[in-house]
């Protein structure tokens, strides 16, 4: 009965954002402002229906509703109420759905804010953001409905929407319950930070096609949209990060990243977003690139519809996918339709998207922009490559033929580093014009400060010329970040008589999107350290050990101290936990793991969670793989060493904290923009 | 004269971008096949970089703690997904293919830790190469288990 209505309104609302959509495009052929007022308050409507839908699947999550299908599929008896409502987006049905409510969410708020000087935007974005939001709710209505109920008729028991003749309603004793493995914090905040992410892309989007439509086409939209760009962009970054940090914790293979074609499909958009942030700032202060940033955002929107459906269908093998569904030639339909009329838009104003000036030095910071663009779309292309590639090679060789990460790490690696090496050359540049010559005198001091942290490593650390170059690099962009923050912060200093702090807090918020921009650079790099460590570094070894007895590796020495298993019946699980300690090279004490492995009885699945010692140099990462009360020869352990993978993680948190400073609300956006032209110039021009 | 160099650096770059994609497709590609296509094949295929996918049998499972050897018998599943939706979804064929004796079956070794994931008619994509005898020695092991998540008609309670 609760389910029929929540269904329901799921059709209510559709039939909201389809006459949202009409009203929009009628009222504005007619230049009725009535009609488009209308289209709006439609649209503020649809989250509060949508709301009103979610809160009833809540509701049936939280009281163990299993007649209803998706109920039955994600949670049973056992699991905490917190995990309970969480499974909203846990399977397929109920995460489109939450992806429409997102989605209304922000179309709400972005219908909210002033419109006086963009009233001819309003329409348009209205349209777009109701296309999509419709796009989503119908597959919900017609495919993926979450309120289907089960009913038991001659032929068995199915799911259905309506109550089909001579049925009767079947209710489980129990539901199947969500996957352990999706049973971790990191799990419960990770999809929706990529969820809000990937919906925030829409804004942008919905501005630019508002954009193309009207003809106006000069930066406005970009100067609107620019905060929503860099939210959508913390939120998928966010995303991104915390199912790497997920899939350390929980996984237990040692690493966090797999290249995955889900994991690809979620740092696809990631890419282009990412290229897409820089290239508006030449739009902004250049005014070239317009077809450029059009093309961007266009394909953002589509890699974030793409993204969606990867992580929801089994088009591809994956770790991730969830179940086939009918869903996927509906989806391609859609981006296939949005890319092609987007993309005819762009021809359609190509004249009016010129460049207002042209490019002329190679060094220019707007040519080494470029080139940054250039780079993330071949990293791109690598990845889309990698992801559709066994589609491409069984439709002409008829064998399917698929690349694993050997092939991602070799083909994005030399892409990878010439982006660190831009991101300390690039800063230096001035807009306009830059020579060899006074590039060169910006960056020979943080360049020879590199040299020697370089030579230092070689002495002291490591002798692979991968892991040299990649340090160089690395040394460089943070010296060359710490030294424009200090030119900042001195010239300040001398200018205005403030003393150190104050300069660098003053400097920071007259002009967050640079300075909030370099936290961002020196965070990738110590994420690159990170990265490099584990890649290049990483040691393990494995063996099956008794009480007493201990295990070596790198340096490590771990004792094997104690074993324990016990049932934890209401929460259905049997606990496997071993105790073991680690020493150091000269047999210091570091500390006790405890590496686990639990048993979830209802899914009938373990789950194997590592012990990790955590250091800025090395992390030990123990495994506990087996355990039997019988076996006379032990207890089985894997152990990993990870060199500086921590580095990564807190990179990671500097990362998020350097978008929230880039991202954060100012007074008023178009003052501080026409300042912070001014101070660019004044610090820009390499001295 | 101003547009050349630019034109220029991008012909290179992107000569770059292709070079690097090609040089490592070729390097590091596997082939995707079904046990009955890796049969069919025979000797020729023998050391190649493969990817093949079946149902894990479970009576076959065994894991020799002392040295992390895993060995299992996989059944042949078709990889096409048309084909598998037309026989009642993955969780089905799977389940089938378990069932039929006739299917051919092939065997693998792993060395590693046991995934959590390892079942009765769980999906097994694995990356490797098979030996002289047939054994596949598996690099890398994926699993999926479709049960867990497609299996759209509850068994009777009660």
């Amino acid at each position: 009965m609760i389910a029929d209505f929540g269904y329901g309104v799921l059709v209510v609302t559709f039939i909201v954002t389809l006459y949202s959509i009409f009203a929009a495009i009628y009222g504005e052929q007619k230049k009725s402002a009535a009609l488009v007022e209308s289209a709006r308050r439609a649209m503020l409507l649809t989250w509060p229906l949508l709301t009103l839908a979610a809160g009833i699947l809540i509701y049936l999550l939280i009281n163990n509703h299993f007649e209803v299908q998706f109920v039955y599929e994600v949670t049973s008896r056992s699991m905490p109420t917190y995990l309970k409502v969480t499974a909203w987006w846990g399977g397929q049905a109920g995460s489109l759905l939450f992806w429409s409510w997102l989605m209304s969410a922000f179309a709400s708020l972005v219908t909210l804010r002033k419109w006086d000087r963009d009233r001819e935007f309003l329409p348009w974005v209205i349209v777009v953001a109701c296309v999509t939001l419709a796009f989503f709710v119908g597959m919900t209505i017609f495919f993926e409905n979450p309120f289907k109920q089960l009913f038991q008729t001659v032929d068995g028991i199915n799911p259905f929407t309506f109550q089909p003749a001579n049925s009767i309603l079947f209710t489980p004793q129990d539901g199947r319950g969500l996957n352990p493995l999706l049973r971790h914090p990191g799990m419960v905040i990770h999809p929706p930070m990529l969820y809000l992410g990937f919906v925030s892309f829409v804004i942008p989007y919905a501005f630019a096609m508002a954009a193309l439509i009207t003809g106006r086409t000069d930066d406005r939209w970009i100067r609107i949209t620019r905060r929503w760009t860099l939210w959508a962009w913390l939120f998928l970054s966010a995303g991104l990060v915390l199912g790497s940090r997920w899939a350390y914790d929980v996984l237990g293979w040692g690493g966090f990243w797999g290249w995955d074609p889900v994991e690809i499909a979620a740092f696809m958009p990631w890419l282009t977003g990412t290229a897409f942030l820089h290239s508006v700032m030449i739009q902004e202060k250049r005014g070239m690139l317009k077809h450029w940033n059009m093309l961007l955002i266009i394909i953002t929107y589509d890699l974030v519809i793409f993204g969606t459906f990867l992580t929801r269908s089994g088009v591809l093998s994956s770790v991730h996918a969830f179940a086939q569904s009918a869903i996927g030639p509906f989806f391609f339909l859609f981006i296939g339709l949005t890319l092609i009329t987007s993309v005819a838009l762009i021809i359609y104003r190509w004249d009016k998207l010129r460049s207002e000036t042209e490019m002329t030095s190679m060094l220019s910071r707007e040519a080494l922009f470029l080139l940054n663009n250039l780079l993330f779309i071949s990293i791109l292309v690598v990845c889309f490559w990698g992801v559709i590639y066994p589609l491409i090679s069984e439709l002409f060789t008829g064998q399917k033929v698929t690349v694993g990460p050997p092939f991602y790490l070799r083909a994005t690696g030399p892409l990878f580093a010439a982006l660190i090496f831009l991101m300390g050359v690039a800063p230096l540049s001035a807009w306009g014009h830059s020579t060899l010559k006074t590039l060169g005198r910006a960056i020979w001091k943080p360049t020879v400060g590199a040299i020697l942290i370089t030579i230092a490593l070689y002495l002291t650390y490591t002798h692979n010329l991968y892991a040299i170059l990649g340090f160089f690099l690395i040394a460089l962009v943070i010296l060359v970040t710490i030294y424009e923050y200090w030119r900042g912060a001195y010239a300040r200093q001398k200018a205005q008589g403030e003393n150190v702090f104050v300069a660098f807090w003053n400097l920071t918020k007259r002009n967050r999107r640079r300075y909030g921009g370099y936290i961002i650079h020196l965070s990738i790099s110590l994420m690159a350290i990170g990265i490099l460590g584990i890649n290049l570094f990483q040691t393990e070894t494995q063996g099956t050990i008794g009480v007493n007895d201990s295990m070596h590796i790198a340096g490590y020495t771990m004792k094997y101290k104690d074993v324990a298993s016990w049932d934890n019946a209401p929460a259905g699980v049997n606990y496997t936990r071993a105790t073991v300690s680690i020493y150091g090279k000269d047999g210091t004490y570091l500390g006790d793991l405890h590496p686990r492995k639990d048993y979830y009885f209802d899914a009938q699945q373990p789950m194997t969670i590592p012990g990790q010692l955590a250091s800025l140099k090395d992390e030990v990462y123990v495994i506990l793989i087996d355990w039997q009360p019988i076996n006379q020869a032990g207890t089985t352990f894997k152990i990993f060493v990870n060199p500086l993978i921590n580095w990564m993680w807190i990179g990671s948190f500097l990362f998020l904290f350097g978008i929230i400073i880039a991202a954060w609300p100012d007074e008023d956006p178009e003052r501080v923009a026409v300042r912070a032209d001014k101070s660019l110039k004044q610090t820009s021009a390499a001295d | 004269m101003k547009i050349n160099k630019f034109v220029i650096g991008g012909i290179f770059i992107l000569g770059a971008v292709v070079f690097l994609i090609w040089s490592s497709t070729a390097a590091n590609s596997e082939y995707f096949l079904t046990i009955d296509e890796l049969n069919a094949k025979g000797a020729s295929i023998a050391n190649k970089n493969l990817r093949v996918s079946g149902a894990v049998i479970g009576d076959t499972i065994q894991y020799d703690t002392n040295s992390l050897t895993l060995t299992f018998e996989v059944a042949q599943v078709p990889g096409d997904n048309s084909l598998i939706e037309s026989q009642g979804g993955l969780a089905a064929v799977l389940h089938q293919a378990v069932l039929d004796p006739s299917r051919a079956r092939m065997k693998v070794v792993y060395v590693g830790p046991k995934p959590d994931l390892l079942r009765n008619e769980a999906q097994a994509i694995m990356t490797g190469h098979i030996d002289a005898d047939g054994v596949f020695h598996a690099d890398e092991l994926l699993l999926k288990c479709p049960t867990k998540y497609e299996q759209a008609v509850p068994k009777q309670a009660g």
